[in-house]
């Protein structure tokens, strides 16, 4: 029997649609270009870090990227962890043995302190992009950076989706009390407002990534349970959602299987804007400095030393380059998703899609 | 100059209309002369609307329409757009299906219709409003000074058609086009306005392309025909030849396509569904601060019986609270009264107790494109219920049932694995079948099953419900607004209007020795035929 009763093959409307997304070059190119920045960034410790990858010394191998090594075993005073760029511990090293080091020798906290110039320092052989006003390295801070950002993002948008889904479903779902109590509920949860809430926070406690990823998660699902509860209370109408009624299955088992399909093209669509608007809160919150503790890689805090050190443009281009080039990215894929979903895109010069013709009885 | 009478209004030469290099209407020549009416007849999808709408230059842009056409001596294939505007209209008027949609939600009747006169004949202000009313009264609206000023939303289906019309004659057109103007008209209404039509069409001489479905409604109500199906002509001629004696084999079955038959006889007695007093109300919304208004009764109380084997066929217009009784007695709608399944009453059950007994009685509702879900394969669909209810079922098992229901409905097996937009109306409506056959159920709620389909496919399914009644013992609620349909299909008959029970009894004597007015009315309206 040649049943395929497995429901992992993708059906026709996913196929058009990953064929409209791909035909769009701008956003199929773009996403390309963001999944390797993103991969490239999720190896930041093997790209830029302070400590060498491996290393052979008195015939030993060490791994000082994984195992913090005390200073003593390499012929130091003090039972510290080993600062490898200390000139002593680098002259022991090139005595006794060899280092690989990564493609930078910073990492994004590195204070570089063999500098002979005055920070923030110029681009050089040294420091790419230069160093910022504490003599940090700034390429390894936005490697850094670009990896805490893009995951707050994604941390943030797939639990605002999880809330978002499941509030507006019930409310578009049930409608009726639930629906107008539950609106008037959000209506007023919406009127606080988010900012204050975080700067007055970020007075009493010292926010870290948790902290800020929580209070953000309490309002960014706001925006999607609009969209969601309208795709649903559309959709409890639809004949085939009161077919599967009648036929006795569950309210649980209707929403997942019948009708979150359905709201997911709306939904999916939301996503890449509430990705860079995450990552545009974070931003801001860190140039104003409520928001990542100190010593963070953030970008926004990048932008602020930029502001701060007009004298050295290299900052503030830096920041300008590297979000602008981050949020078009997602914009363009955002663009491309948005296209796919659409009903009434038509393909042109494809014969999958026949041409609608006008109504006919 | 020839006789104006005889003159040919509308002339086609081998008009050909494709969509991106898919031809839908194929070397379609025909002349419609002055005062005449041709009646354009096809099934879904043959290319009746295309090619009205193609020879008025009113497809999008990515379809070619090649071949002659001629409006009296106008050249139609060399107008340039201004001159199509100046012709639309004015020459030619246009009649849509969809009565709901094709006025503008947010204009009233007097600045629709004196849009059409401003921009045709230079009428405006108070000149333009009096030839609208002159218009509404030609369309024998009631109160044309009121409707004046009136918003789509406040008329009914009839009187929007009515407005339509009176937008397409306002400036006496030589020619009507009219797709589909009463489909989605009740039967009654449907005869007034083809009447109007006739009468318009003899006072101002005009020629008409009346596009449609129907054959019932071309036998009285055209002078020619002609045939297409899947874009091609089948045949043409004067509709008492073509119904007396068809040439084309198509139109023969086209013309035998009425559901004929009766059920077999109910062998069982007892009771299977029962439903005392029942009734549905709705509550209307209220406004701030004002008294709440009495709430909308939808169906007043009535009995209800179903025999084991029997099919009970539920008649009316829309709006009759028809489909509302059959979800109240699927306890889809919150209903009074008692309704009692197989001697339990099912009223008093709520929650999991109800969910459980869902597997007895089932549904098939009437749109076949909305009541399959389109990102699920079909054996999905048809086996999900099965799965809820028989979790103990093994995979193998749930294949092999799927398996045999396709089969019983007559859909090939390699269909499980395919989704609901590779099927057609007809095979939609069958799968729809199986969703509900599969649960093994002893009742059946029909809802209009057979109204989305074409007249042919209809025949066939009523000939597989009839079957699968007489092996299995299913009995059926049938809800149509047909009566050809459910005289091949219902037992008993109750009718309906606005809520109310009007009348009761067995099937054939209900329909040809009707009691009450309305039914009456209704039986002259779909004009059945005496064979059986």
């Amino acid at each position: 029997m040649t049943l395929a009763f497995n429901t992992s093959s993708l059906s026709p409307i996913t196929r058009r649609r990953i064929s409209v997304f791909r035909h769009n070059r701008r956003a199929w190119v773009s996403l390309w270009i963001f999944m390797a920045l993103f991969a490239v960034s999720l190896a930041a410790e093997l790209i830029a870090n302070d400590k060498p990858l491996v290393m052979q010394y008195d015939g030993q191998w060490y791994v000082p990227l994984l195992v913090d090594y005390p200073e003593t075993e390499f012929g130091g005073f003090l039972p510290t962890r080993t600062d490898y760029h200390d000139p002593f511990i680098q002259a022991q090293l090139d005595e006794n043995g060899w280092a690989l080091w990564p493609l930078i020798p910073f990492s994004y906290q590195t204070l570089d302190m063999q500098m002979m110039r005055p920070s923030p320092s110029s681009p050089d052989g040294r420091h790419w992009l230069g160093t910022d006003d504490q003599g940090r390295d700034v390429l390894a801070r936005v490697i850094y950076g670009f990896r805490l950002s893009v995951f707050f993002a994604l941390v943030l948008t797939a639990g605002s989706l999880v809330m978002g889904v499941i509030i507006g479903g019930i409310q578009g779902y049930f409608g009726g009390k639930t629906d107008l109590i539950g609106q008037r509920l959000t209506e007023i949860w919406s009127g606080l407002p988010m900012l204050f809430l975080l700067i007055i926070l970020a007075s009493m406690v010292q926010p870290g990534f948790w902290w800020l990823l929580g209070i953000m998660l309490l309002f960014s699902w706001l925006g999607l349970v609009d969209v969601v509860r309208a795709e649903f209370l559309r959709a409890r109408n639809l004949e085939y959602v009161r077919a599967a009624k009648a036929m006795g299955l569950p309210s649980r088992l209707i929403m997942w299987r019948h009708v979150l399909p359905n709201a997911m093209v709306a939904t999916l669509t939301f996503i890449p804007f509430l990705f860079t608007g995450a990552i545009t809160t974070l931003t801001a919150l860190d140039f104003l400095g409520f928001g990542l503790p100190p010593g963070s890689p953030s970008l926004g805090e990048l932008v602020a030393q930029g502001k701060n050190n007009l004298h050295a443009p290299w900052l503030g281009i830096t920041a300008f380059v590297s979000l602008s080039l981050m949020l078009s990215l997602l914009v363009f894929i955002g663009e491309g998703l948005r296209d796919a979903f659409d009903p009434r895109h038509i393909q042109h010069g494809s014969s999958a899609a026949p041409t609608r013709i006008p109504a006919n009885a | 100059m020839p006789d104006a009478h005889t003159q040919e209004l509308l002339r086609f030469d081998r008009l050909t209309i494709s969509f991106d290099g898919v031809t839908v209407l194929s070397e379609l020549s025909l002349e419609i002369r002055r005062g005449e009416t041709l009646a354009l007849v096809g099934e879904s999808g043959s290319g009746k609307s295309v090619s009205a709408l193609g020879a008025m230059n009113l497809l999008p842009s990515n379809a070619q329409v090649e071949g002659g056409r001629w409006l009296g001596d106008t050249d139609l294939t060399t107008l340039k757009p201004r001159d199509w505007q100046a012709l639309r209209g004015r020459r030619v008027g246009f009649i849509f299906q969809e009565p709901m949609t094709s006025l503008n939600p947010l204009h009233t009747v007097a600045k629709q219709i004196g849009e059409t006169l401003r921009l045709h004949q230079g009428l405006s202000g108070r000149a333009a409003r009096e030839r609208a009313r002159t218009l509404l009264e030609q369309v024998k609206l009631p109160r044309p000074d009121e409707l004046l000023d009136a918003w789509p939303h406040q008329l009914s289906g009839g009187q929007r058609q009515r407005v339509m019309i009176a937008m397409a004659i306002a400036n006496d057109p030589e020619l009507l086009i009219a797709d589909e103007p009463t489909t989605a008209l009740d039967v009654t209404v449907q005869q007034e306005i083809l009447a109007l039509l006739a009468e318009l069409q003899d006072r101002h001489g005009m020629g008409m392309l009346f596009i449609t479905h129907d054959l019932n409604l071309v036998r009285r109500h055209a002078n020619r025909v002609c045939v297409l199906f899947n874009g091609r002509e089948q045949e043409t001629g004067p509709v008492n030849e073509v119904f007396q004696s068809p040439r084309s084999a198509y139109t023969r079955s086209l013309l035998d396509a009425e559901p004929v038959g009766r059920p077999a006889p109910v062998s069982a007695g007892g009771t299977l569904l029962q439903a005392r007093a029942l009734s549905v109300s709705f509550q209307r919304p209220k406004r701030l601060f004002a008294k709440r208004p009495p709430a909308f009764v939808a169906v007043k109380p009535l009995n209800l019986d179903i025999a084991p084997g029997e099919t009970l066929g539920i008649v009316g217009e829309s709006g009759s609270g028809k489909t509302t009784l059959a979800m109240a007695l699927l306890r889809l709608t919150e209903s009074l009264g008692e309704i009692s399944f197989d001697g339990e009453r099912l009223d008093m059950l709520s929650g999991n107790n109800l969910r459980q007994r869902r597997r007895r009685f089932q549904v098939v509702f009437q749109d076949p494109y909305g009541s399959l879900s389109p990102r699920l394969p079909v054996s999905e669909i048809i086996s999900e219920g099965l799965r809820f209810h028989y979790p103990g079922l093994k995979e193998a098992e749930v294949i092999e049932r799927v398996q045999a229901t396709l089969k019983e409905v007559g859909l090939p097996a390699d269909c499980a694995a395919r989704y609901p937009h590779e099927f057609s109306g007809g095979q939609r409506q069958r799968i729809a079948v199986a969703r509900a056959l599969i649960l093994e159920p002893e009742l059946v709620v029909l809802d209009e099953p057979t109204s989305a389909l074409d007249r042919t496919v209809q025949k066939q399914l009523v000939e597989l419900l009839r079957d699968l009644q007489a092996r299995r013992g299913l009995s059926y609620l049938f809800i149509s607004h047909d009566l050809a349909v459910v005289r091949a299909m219902a037992h008993r008959i109750m009718v309906l209007k606005d809520g109310e029970l009007i009348e009761e009894g067995h099937c054939l004597d209900v329909l040809e020795r009707p009691a009450s007015d309305y039914t009456r009315a209704l039986v002259a309206a779909a004009g059945l035929s005496i064979r059986r």
